[in-house]
């Protein structure tokens, strides 16, 4: 199906394939993002779950030949790098995961059912967006799906990993936060001695392995 | 070795700018940068370097700067107790409270902080680019000087003001437009360089979900309870609300200008309209050169 193209600034075109989450719009997306990262004028590329927002500088490019460039990349069968697959050690419950428990009463299970179900997945990456590598993971089992805390956390730690809904993440950065915190990865999903700075990118496939704490302390 | 510059006292929130950190919206990074970059451009000009050189923004309050050797410096944006918008040599810079938002101390040569990837900006939320500023900080001037000062007469500004040109957002007809052009709304305090949140008459929520998708610089967007907000330069890079409406390129300055209090309107303009307020604004700035 062919995208809806929406000028949704004097300096961004929007690109629309669909408004749902799957992996064939993440394919859609991806694909365009590759055809016209290293076009002139563009400025930043904002990839979402069925759409990716182009945004340029209008001195140097205009809308129609944005949108030009967009329907090339778009109907042209281009490689693009292959998805990898990415695993995330995590230490779950105890001080790291301190809604764990929470989680397991919420959804009916024992505490070691939740982490078999957040560990056995396979989660695939949307996009990158919202704080710097933030990554907007689809394919949570919905057994443990709970709602966001009442009140957030002034701090929530970087590397925590946590659920809202029916949405899991992890937290790249230390911030403020709303999301039930499960447990903590000792890797770094961003840093800018990191090249590139962030750890996971659109498209790729992502596990979750339980470690112990003695595991999660070598990592450090 | 190049000459520095060593803070006093920093003022309310001063952070070291240029144009923005462009190319990694993809990895949630935003564009920082300038709240009003028609100053800093002007500022950079004035004092003779290329337009992207990083300048100090200050923010509500000025500063006290000593300079290790005589400096060219300009002071541009908000209004600020010395000379405004011409190039002076000093030693010594020692700013009161600022009439407006924010006010740019540019130095000829610009300031010398290391580049995080390929800018200068400073994203507090995140800690990319550093910290604010602080009493004792000592910053090295750079070579970013390109032509000699200049100053011909108070420069071409146009003028501060609550009425914003905007464009229709991608989700606009979602909306009772009606209510959000015919109103004044008020800027909150707790709005900063990541978004302005207005106060004012609610526009009535859409019932549609929105998937998450990449938001504009600019983008005016209506949550739930009604009252919008102005993504601005610190920005998120996506977001889940329904946009109604997205400043035009050539008033995202007067976005930067805007106080806690201040009052807002917003006109609705063609992208057309848009790009020639734009192409305006920038014959103007080129006369200065």
């Amino acid at each position: 199906m062919a995208p809806f193209y929406s000028r949704a600034s004097d300096h961004s075109l929007l690109v629309l394939f669909g408004d749902e989450i799957s992996p064939l719009m993440l394919d859609r997306v991806r694909r365009l993002f590759f055809g016209i990262r290293r076009e002139r004028g563009v400025i930043n590329l904002h990839p979402g779950y069925a759409s990716l927002l182009i945004s340029f500088d209008p001195r140097l490019i205009t809308h129609e030949a944005v949108e030009a460039l967009a329907r090339e990349a778009d109907s042209l069968e281009m490689s693009v790098p292959a998805a990898r697959t990415v695993e995330i050690p995590v230490c779950y419950g105890g001080d790291f995961g301190p809604d764990l428990g929470e989680v397991a009463e919420h959804c009916g299970l024992s505490i070691d059912r939740v982490i078999e179900l957040h560990s056995s997945a396979e989660y695939l990456v949307h996009f990158l967006g919202f704080s710097p590598g933030f990554a907007y993971l689809g394919g949570m089992p919905e057994a443990i799906a709970t709602p966001r805390l009442t009140s957030p956390r002034v701090r929530v730690e970087a590397g925590s990993v946590g659920i809202a809904g029916k949405q899991t993440g992890v937290y790249p950065l230390a911030s403020p936060g709303g999301w039930r915190i499960i447990g903590r990865t000792p890797l770094r999903l961003f840093s800018l001695e990191q090249e590139p700075p962030a750890l996971l990118a659109m498209g790729d496939r992502v596990r979750f392995r339980a470690i112990g704490s003695d595991e999660f302390d070598a990592h450090c | 070795m190049n000459s520095t510059l060593t803070v006093e006292a920093a003022g309310l929130f001063t952070t070291v700018q240029d144009l923005g950190r462009a190319g990694y919206a993809h990895l949630g990074i935003s564009l920082a940068g300038a709240a009003d970059t028609l100053a800093l451009r002007i500022g950079n000009l004035l004092v003779g370097n290329d337009a992207n050189a990083p300048a100090l923004e200050m923010t509500a309050s000025g500063g006290s700067f000593r300079f290790e050797h005589d400096a060219v410096v300009a002071l541009t944006g908000a209004t600020c107790d010395a000379p405004m918008w011409r190039p002076f040599e000093t030693r010594h810079v020692r700013l009161g409270p600022l009439a407006g938002a924010r006010s740019y101390l540019c130095v000829r040569g610009g300031i010398d902080v290391p580049l995080v990837l390929g800018s200068a900006s400073m994203h507090p939320a995140t800690g990319i680019g550093g910290r604010p500023l602080r009493r004792g900080d000592v910053l090295r001037l750079g070579s970013r000087a390109v032509h000699d000062a200049r100053w011909a007469g108070t420069p071409w500004r146009p003028q501060c003001g609550g009425r914003l040109r905007v464009t229709a957002g991608p989700q606009s007809d979602w909306f009772d437009n009606g209510v959000f052009f015919s109103s004044v709304y008020k800027v909150d305090p707790d709005s900063n360089r990541a978004g302005l949140r207005l106060r004012g008459a609610a526009i009535e929520a859409p019932r549609a979900q929105l998937l998450t998708e990449g938001v504009s610089l600019g983008a005016v967007q209506v949550p739930a309870g009604g009252q919008p907000i102005v993504l601005f330069v610190d920005q998120t890079t996506t977001g889940g609300y329904p946009k109604i409406a997205n400043v035009v390129t050539a008033d995202l300055w007067r976005v930067g200008q805007l106080r806690p209090g201040d009052e807002v309107s917003f006109e609705l303009v063609s992208i057309e309209h848009a790009l020639k307020l734009l192409r305006e604004q920038e014959r103007m700035l080129a006369k200065l050169l």
